[in-house]
């Protein structure tokens, strides 16, 4: 396609990125170098059915000026990238020297938030992509050999996790490993340990959410893999049967090199999405065991009475920038064999 | 055919006798009415007693369990949202910090008629609210279990924890106790009722500072994870409506759960037995003291400052109808403890009367409260799982108020 089509075709589409996505992210970034004034406070009475008590309020004339002033709030630079809840540089430090073993000093990083919920996104993410990938590939080789009468039903089935929604996927798993669900209490009686609960243990609640990301996602590279297999061409394949080659050796040797680059597409959008992992998190009410980067977005957004757009605004820039260090090899492996090609 | 027309004119005769003088101040022309409330059975009859007031301007309701979280957002837009906002003591600190919402004294004035001076909500002396209900946490007793073991009813977390061992070793149930123990804001609810209990104070005196990392916060911690020992092992995955459930099938003999969810723990759905032997009881005392570990609340009305002044003479009309209705009070005497004039407290307002009396204290309406309170409900998760101290969980939860407090300005 000569540059000057391709310009007029992506015109639409870049608008519309640099609309929705581009100035959003700007706006974002922008945010979390802000932080809200400093409150002006004052002692009044306050009166409410069960009596009066003298209690602070916030001085809203004195505030408003201010806010009017400066409405984006205080400049704070990195302040809130480095604050206890995000980075916690000065945290770090102090541990660094307090602690006496180097286990110690770990077991206090990850006490923190931030790290806390970094290491599950990206155990997370390490867990999932891979099965992810070889289960969708699996799934897609078996069924490309099952007789084309059966296939369309079963590749209904086998999409079905994709099409339920995630937030009524993991509550159906939810119910189901209950301790009085059908999976729970089976695995009660099982294990013959009626404490067993797969929803108070945090490593069981991890590889619960693990396998529910992996049953959700598989459908997706199934369906991508699926589509490549099609396109593998049938000469070199029954040249390879006539030399004697196993069905492993012609798998590993002919349609995995022909399909290579779309499973890096396939990895690269599981890594992208699996990095932002959130809905089984709020389905699994798992919030007490496991806290991924989006989950933290969202904890500050919502569910403090108070917003706080500044935590918000600089966890997400952080997650964009944890994204681009996790895609980068992949990337800079792509643009150096599109480079070789050319 | 002839019964409907029947009722018809039953209807429109019950109409003339009272209708009357129920509608008589609700000569409400013009305005629109919109309203953001929680979702629970008082506040729906509450809400729909003003509609009958609403005369011919527009009326909205919006009936959601996560009011909290459109709340601030919905009323900083101007025109808001919504015209009115039913709040409660911490869901009204937001919207004073960022002030949303408008003084009532010109509207109490002129249209406030049967509201009594003690549901008003003055801050600085001006009316920022008008209450209508109170609410409390306290406990709930299964009188056949007790009385078969010999238990007397608990008066004290202490004897909480001692009935429910017995409870256990009984073999009659394996998880005796309940409580709203989900991560989060649910969890935060029960450090502040047991901290409250202790006698604890949340901030320095006067100032921002936390102050939380003490030997009250120790023993508060030590007294939760006791009873989260007693309770199912999902506990951090349950809420009010899960415990209720858990109730309902007979799993649990004692339980800390909200006044308003009584109604629906005692109406005719459910096992009988259960209902039967279903008994309320005021809040407990813990180690040794006179007040009860439970806050009180109030829930009340407010009205948007983002809004025009014939929108907010319209809702406030309909919302002070409702606010001074003795019918309604009479009618839904089940549903909630209400201020109103007129009510006569039943069998189900026991927990709150009882707390009022033990002189339990209402939530903190502090503007920098709700930030500790989100630091609670993720901060001491791992103590109750055994992960980590009590003094090094209060130490997380200050840590983590601070770096939200300044990043709010707070300190």
């Amino acid at each position: 396609m000569p540059n000057k089509t391709f310009f007029w075709f992506f015109l639409p589409t870049g608008l519309a990125m640099i609309l929705f996505i581009g100035l959003p992210i700007i706006s974002t970034g922008i945010q979390s170098f802000y932080a809200q004034h400093d409150q002006v406070v004052k002692e009044v009475k306050k009166c409410d059915p069960f009596g009066c008590t003298v209690s602070i309020v916030v001085d809203q004339e004195k505030t408003s000026k201010i806010r009017e002033e400066k409405p984006l709030g205080k400049f704070n630079g990195f302040g809130t990238y480095v604050d206890r809840n995000h980075l916690a540089v000065e945290e770090i430090g102090n541990f660094w020297n307090e602690t006496n073993s180097f286990g110690e000093f770990v077991d206090q990083v990850t006490n923190l938030p931030f790290y806390k919920a970094l290491i599950f996104t990206l155990t997370y993410c390490l867990f999932v992509t891979p099965n992810v990938l070889l289960l969708g590939f699996i799934i897609a080789l078996s069924l490309n050999a099952v007789t084309r009468r059966i296939r369309g039903p079963l590749i209904f089935g086998t999409i079905l996790p994709m099409i339920v929604t995630p937030l009524v996927g993991s509550l159906v798993l939810f119910w189901m490993i209950d301790a009085e669900g059908i999976i729970g209490a089976n695995l009660q009686m099982l294990m013959d340990d009626p404490y067993l609960s797969l929803k108070s243990s945090k490593t069981l609640t991890w590889i619960t959410i693990i396998i529910y990301g992996i049953w959700h996602h598989s459908p997706f590279a199934f369906v991508v893999f699926y589509a490549a297999l099609q396109t593998v061409p049938q000469e070199p394949v029954e040249a390879a049967i006539i030399d004697g080659a196993s069905r492993w050796q012609r798998v590993r040797h002919i349609v995995l090199p022909h399909i290579y680059p779309v499973v890096t597409f396939v990895a690269l959008i599981s890594l992208m999405d699996n990095f932002r992992v959130f809905e089984p998190i709020i389905g699994f009410s798992a919030e007490g065991s496991a806290q991924s980067l989006s989950w933290l977005i969202y904890d500050n957004l919502v569910n403090e009475e108070v917003i706080l757009f500044g935590s918000a605004a600089a966890t997400s820039m952080m997650t964009i920038v944890g994204i681009a260090i996790l895609l980068a090899p992949v990337l800079i492996r792509t643009w150096k064999e599109f480079r070789t090609a050319r | 055919m002839r019964e409907t027309n029947m009722r018809k004119i039953l209807i429109s005769l019950l109409f003339l006798l009272f209708g009357t003088s129920a509608y008589a101040d609700c000569n409400i022309k013009s305005g629109s009415i919109n309203i953001l409330a929680n979702d629970f059975p008082a506040l729906r009859t509450f809400v729909e007693t003003a509609k009958g007031c609403k005369g011919s301007a527009d009326f909205k309701v919006t009936h959601s369990s996560e009011h909290n979280k459109i709340a601030v957002p919905a009323l900083t837009a101007n025109p808001s949202e919504f015209s009115a906002r039913i709040a409660a003591n911490s869901s009204i600190v937001p919207l004073m910090n960022q002030d949303l919402i408008r003084p009532l004294d010109d509207l109490v004035k002129k249209y406030g008629k049967g509201i009594q001076d003690s549901q008003l909500i003055t801050i600085d002396g001006k009316i920022m609210a008008v209450a209508f209900m109170a609410n409390t946490q306290h406990l709930y007793y299964r009188e056949d279990v007790l009385k078969e073991l010999g238990i007397a009813i608990p008066k004290t977390y202490e004897e909480v924890v001692a009935a429910s061992e017995k409870i256990r070793a009984s073999g009659k149930m394996q998880y005796p106790y309940a409580a709203a123990y989900k991560a989060g804001w649910n969890l935060a609810e029960e450090f502040v009722n047991m901290y409250i209990g202790h006698g604890g104070e949340f901030f320095k005196a006067g100032t921002a500072q936390p102050s939380i990392n003490n030997a009250k916060g120790v023993a508060t911690l030590n007294m939760l994870k006791k009873l989260a020992g007693l309770s199912n092992p999902d506990y951090l995955t349950h809420d009010s409506e899960a415990i209720k459930v858990e109730w309902e099938s007979g799993n649990v003999a004692l339980m800390t759960l909200w006044a308003s969810r009584s109604g629906t723990l005692l109406d005719d759905d459910g096992d009988a037995k259960i209902t039967a032997a279903t008994k309320l009881t005021g809040p407990a005392t813990v180690a040794g003291g006179n007040i009860p570990a439970a806050t009180l609340w109030w829930d009340g009305f407010t009205l948007a400052k983002n809004r025009s002044d014939a929108d907010a003479e319209a809702t406030f009309r309909a919302l002070a109808h409702a606010a001074a209705n003795k019918k309604m009070v009479a009618d839904a005497a089940d549903q909630a403890v209400w201020l109103i004039e007129g009510f006569k407290p039943g069998p189900k307002s026991i927990g709150v009367i009882e707390a009022v009396k033990m002189k339990a204290k209402p939530y903190p309406m502090l503007p920098q409260m709700g930030l500790m309170h989100g630091a609670l409900g993720s901060e001491i998760v791992e103590f109750l799982q055994g992960k980590e101290s009590a003094e090094q969980a209060l130490k997380d939860v200050e840590a983590a108020y601070m770096s939200k407090a300044k990043e709010q300005g707070f300190l």
